[in-house]
């Protein structure tokens, strides 16, 4: 027998079920617990960046929108630096902006909104540029284990173009799954998304 | 399982300490995702029309998914892990007083530092204070049934609470969830991120529950259970329980683009 490695093996993934929304955005579960609570705004007034409204959909397998699902989003700064020590780039770091918000549906519609900025493209670890995008994790109900998922920007067709992400799913069709489209809506920038879990257009999960 | 190990050490595991390499940015271990429950799980009906059919896209671990939000005190509040009082209005609580503590480590066995732990729960009668949760059982107006901690340097965390109660719900027409806690934890980057849930040592509901046996490896279920942790309990106060959270390794760079600290 050759020597143990000993390894720990990673705690199994459970549903975050119906009610995930009192523990992790109470406030908005309609109870106040909490002095300070998590949102879904990630500006400050000093932040940097354009302000953007990202808004969305999650729908399962019959197109029906999921009005139990909660999002959060993690992204790289408006000079494409993440809030992290790991991130050794050289854009400029903002305290004040951590990149993270969390967000739940709206009980009836089942819109998921997050007010937020633009962030700056990174690059990956050979050093490509990659097209600015904001990462999604989606946990609910039925979903055994959160899928992670990237929002790319339809105004960024040169760089989505080139992305070395977007370039790794082989069905170019499928690419579109991932692309926010840009509007203007009472001179606010909003991006709107559909995360499709089932069917011909489903969302493209990655395993990160 | 060994309630009775030393403190601070995984009582479930009684093994060496395993190596823990230096800490890199190389990324973090493969998702063995046969320790997972799969996305489509008919048994767990809500999964059905929720499960994604197309394979995953596996993606090299890019500065997107090894970083992930930093946390400190300044999001907390002071009773914010003590679900006893951060809830209480004109006294404790109804049901059996627990703390349950564990460490978060990653699978080198390194404990994961100042990492944000949540937990949600229902109240000792098994009612969630969720305006979708319909269950005759009563609302406790003393129990909020949230709360959440930052790890320690070891990675350390615990609260205190009421042990929740099993509850009815619409899978099979006499399904019912052991008594669990729901738990949130983040690690270092977001690839870490995991949701699972806590169960209770000798609950007979463990073995028939729909979700619980989502889980297609049984030791992996059992890391789910915690055992009793009667050392650490408050004598004629409170039992406690234990419960230690894995999440995924971080490789290191060995001999590529080593820099400072690495």
């Amino acid at each position: 027998m050759p020597q143990p490695l000993n390894y720990l093996k990673e705690t199994a993934s459970q549903t975050a079920g119906p009610y995930v929304h009192i523990g992790l955005i109470p406030a908005m579960a309609g109870f106040d617990i909490f002095e300070k609570n998590f949102s879904n705004v990630l500006v400050t007034p000093n932040t940097k960046g354009e302000r953007i409204t990202l808004e969305g959909r999650v729908l399962d397998g019959t197109g029906t929108h999921l009005r139990d699902v909660l999002l959060e989003i993690w992204q790289a700064n408006a000079a494409g630096r993440y809030n992290h020590p790991a991130d050794r780039s050289s854009g400029a770091l903002e305290e004040e902006f951590r990149g993270w918000g969390r967000a739940g549906s709206d009980f009836e519609s089942g819109f998921v909104t997050f007010e937020t900025i633009k962030p700056g493209a990174v690059a990956d670890k050979a050093g490509r540029r990659c097209a600015p995008h904001i990462n999604l994790w989606i946990v609910a109900r039925g979903i055994n284990i959160g899928l992670n998922t990237r929002l790319y920007f339809s105004d960024e067709e040169a760089a989505n173009a080139a992305d070395p992400v977007l370039n790794l799913i082989e069905q170019p069709v499928r690419r579109k799954t991932l692309i926010a489209t840009r509007s203007e809506r009472g001179g606010k920038v909003v991006y709107s998304f559909t995360i499709n879990l089932q069917g011909p257009e489903e969302t493209v999960f990655f395993d990160v | 399982m060994n309630a009775q190990a030393p403190a601070l050490r995984d009582p479930r595991l009684n093994r060496p300490e395993p190596l823990a390499p230096p800490l890199g940015d190389g990324g973090f271990f493969q998702r063995d995702r046969s320790i997972h429950p799969p996305a489509h799980a008919p048994g767990y009906k809500s999964s059905v029309l929720r499960s994604p059919r197309q394979s995953l896209l596996s993606l090299e671990g890019s500065v997107s998914e090894i970083t992930g939000p930093v946390f400190g005190e300044n999001d907390l509040g002071p009773l914010d892990n003590d679900l006893i009082r951060n809830y209480a209005k004109d006294g404790d609580p109804v049901g059996e007083r627990i703390i349950v503590h564990g460490r978060v480590l990653d699978e080198t066995g390194r404990g994961v530092p100042n990492t944000l732990v949540e937990f949600w729960q229902a109240n000792a009668g098994g009612r969630y204070r969720h305006k979708k949760d319909t269950y005759l059982a009563p609302i406790d107006p003393n129990f909020g049934g949230c709360g959440r901690a930052l790890t320690d340097d070891t990675g350390y965390y615990y609260f205190r609470t009421v042990k929740p109660g099993p509850y009815p719900w619409r899978n099979y027409v006499n399904s019912w969830r052991p008594a669990h806690i729901h738990f949130s934890v983040f690690g270092s980057g977001f690839a870490q991120r995991l949701i699972t849930q806590m169960y209770f040592e000798g609950d007979p509901l463990i073995p028939i529950c729909p979700i619980l046996t989502t889980i297609p490896d049984k030791d992996a279920l059992d890391r789910l259970v915690a055992p009793l942790d009667l050392n650490a309990s408050a004598p004629f106060d409170s039992l406690a329980y234990r419960f230690d959270i894995v999440l995924r390794g971080q490789r290191s760079t060995y001999f590529e683009n080593r820099t400072a600290g690495n």
